[in-house]
């Protein structure tokens, strides 16, 4: 393709990219009398509903991204050591909610999370449980991607042979060769929990998102302050993981 | 002795098994059987409401608008990666792009019904700024919160999609091939449309079947846009789960929640034996 070309056609797709996005912020600056004021941006961190959302779906990334590794980290490895026969079912589970749309899984969770709800109270927290199974398929691929790169059964003799027990080998020796792939797979998580509203929303739990939407009514300057900052956190996460996982990436193609 | 041993492995994958039996199949069985009952005993009278002429103009709306932005979305998002892929890998561009669609297509609907109505809503940026140089309102009659206005809202996540999931293969296209058919005397033009576009069919075949599912089984987006009215499946779903006016839409919901299963599966078995094929030489 020529240089020129690629460029117009770059210029182009920036255009269309970009575009909202200053109109977001030129949007939650401006003022009814035409003037300019940061009120918008001031409420994120003022406003107690807005700053408490934040917080919620803050903490959701927390206990999603730990929830998710303590449960698919241990059992990816166990299924690579000593089950083998298993990988293809570990790998479909994992990608079936792509085939499940979230708010199918939504309509059909009522009964269990009458049990969660029993068990853990009513706190926003116990959306964790379901988000773990949003991120499953980009987590399962992240942390596949970078299992694949390692020689998970050599690592694990050897540590064996010198008188690991199964926790050693799984928490002190693979793991830490992980790094990349943990990461990755932490990183795309966050950015899927900022976003989520199906499940928040539809179960009435004020996350960022759902509050976004409820601002929309009354303060959109609110909104769209709140949304332009979700899209430039998530993107400079996503910026930062290209430059942390290319070791990882370069190990890949060799 | 030997199957007693054999099994002991398998107590490590019970908490995943359990996990995924509790937040996936439970809930998912409970659509699906729930799709088949009213009154606490079988029926097919919410199947049958699938086919009522609300809910069939909603199952069209939802098709034409998964078709329409997978072919747009494609279409643009293939070019893009094509020429993000010419760029090198650790390149700020291809970086940038990269970091900011993944942005764009997973985090999802909200933030992005809020970009498109500061842009082009009441008092949004270009609106404001057409109306002062042209007089000329483009809000009109509410088209935004409607069908033109989900389809170009959804383009703004399927575009970056489509370059996640299409530059791989663009990649996967290796510099000897485009040499060798330099060496065989092919022009750029030949190589385009003789070696880079039949090699690249299944992928971007199978990325289409990505974006549909993936526009079909969207929510956030659509629910923030659109107050008024239930112009697509999820949105019925939405009316009939919060409908406080009726009661027992509960199973109607339970119908069309299956109704989407079944859509979307019949397109992710397709794009698995498209993946299938492309991968064979994308090693």
């Amino acid at each position: 393709m020529r240089a020129w070309l690629r460029w117009v056609i770059l210029a182009m797709f920036a255009l269309y990219f970009f575009g909202p996005l200053a109109s977001m912020l030129d949007f939650s600056t401006r003022t009814a009398s035409g003037g300019r004021s940061a009120a918008a941006w001031r409420a994120l961190v003022t406003n107690g509903q807005v700053l408490a959302a934040i917080g919620q779906s803050l903490l959701l990334c927390v206990t999603t991204v730990v929830l998710m590794l303590l449960l698919l980290l241990p059992t990816m490895i166990w299924v690579r050591l000593r089950l083998p026969r298993l990988n293809r079912l570990v790998e479909f589970l994992c990608l079936l909610p792509l085939t499940i749309p979230a708010l199918v899984i939504v309509v059909g969770i009522n009964g269990v999370y009458a049990w969660v709800n029993y068990f853990f109270g009513y706190s926003p927290v116990v959306l964790t449980f379901a988000y773990v199974v949003l991120v499953l398929p980009y987590a399962y691929r992240s942390l596949d991607a970078s299992l694949s790169a390692l020689d998970v059964t050599t690592l694990a003799e050897a540590a064996r042979s010198l008188g690991a027990g199964w926790f050693t080998v799984i928490v002190r020796v693979v793991v830490p060769n992980l790094g990349a792939g943990i990461l990755s797979a932490g990183f795309i998580s966050v950015a899927l929990v900022l976003g989520e509203y199906t499940f928040s929303s539809l179960l009435n739990y004020q996350t960022l998102p759902v509050v976004i939407a409820l601002f929309g009514k009354s303060d959109s300057h609110i909104s769209v302050a709140a949304s332009l900052g979700t899209i430039l956190f998530a993107t400079l996460l996503l910026l930062l993981l290209s430059f942390a996982g290319r070791r990882s990436l370069g190990r890949k193609g060799a | 002795m030997r199957r007693t041993r054999s099994l002991v492995p398998l107590v490590g994958v019970l908490p995943f098994f359990a996990y995924l039996v509790l937040f996936l199949l439970i809930p998912t069985v409970v659509v699906i059987v729930g799709a088949f009952q009213e009154g606490g005993g079988f029926s097919l009278s919410n199947i049958r409401a699938l086919g009522d002429a609300t809910t069939l103009e909603a199952l069209r709306n939802s098709v034409v608008l998964s078709g329409s932005t997978a072919v747009i979305g494609g279409l643009l998002g293939a070019l893009l990666a094509a020429v993000i892929a010419s760029a090198p890998e650790r390149s700020l561009l291809r970086r940038a792009v990269l970091a900011l669609s993944g942005s764009l297509a997973q985090t999802g609907g909200v933030t992005l019904a809020f970009a498109w109505l500061a842009t082009i809503g009441l008092g949004g940026t270009l609106t404001t700024m057409i109306q002062n140089a042209l007089s000329l309102d483009i809000t009109g009659n509410g088209w935004l919160y409607a069908m033109p206005g989900l389809i170009l809202v959804y383009c703004y996540f399927q575009i970056p999609l489509m370059v996640l999931v299409f530059l791989p293969a663009v990649d996967g296209l290796r510099p000897q091939w485009r040499e060798a058919a330099q060496t065989l005397g092919a022009s750029r033009l030949q190589y385009l449309t003789q070696v880079a576009v039949p090699l690249l069919r299944p992928a971007f075949l199978g990325s289409l079947l990505l974006l549909f599912a993936n526009a079909f089984a969207a929510y956030a987006t659509a629910a923030a846009l659109v107050s008024q009215g239930s112009p697509i499946l999820p949105l019925m779903i939405r009316a009939a789960l919060t409908s406080e006016v009726v009661l027992g839409q509960q199973h109607l919901a339970y119908a069309i929640a299956l109704e989407m299963i079944v859509v979307v599966a019949l397109i992710m078995v397709a794009y698995a034996l498209l993946l299938r094929r492309s991968s064979r030489w994308m090693r």
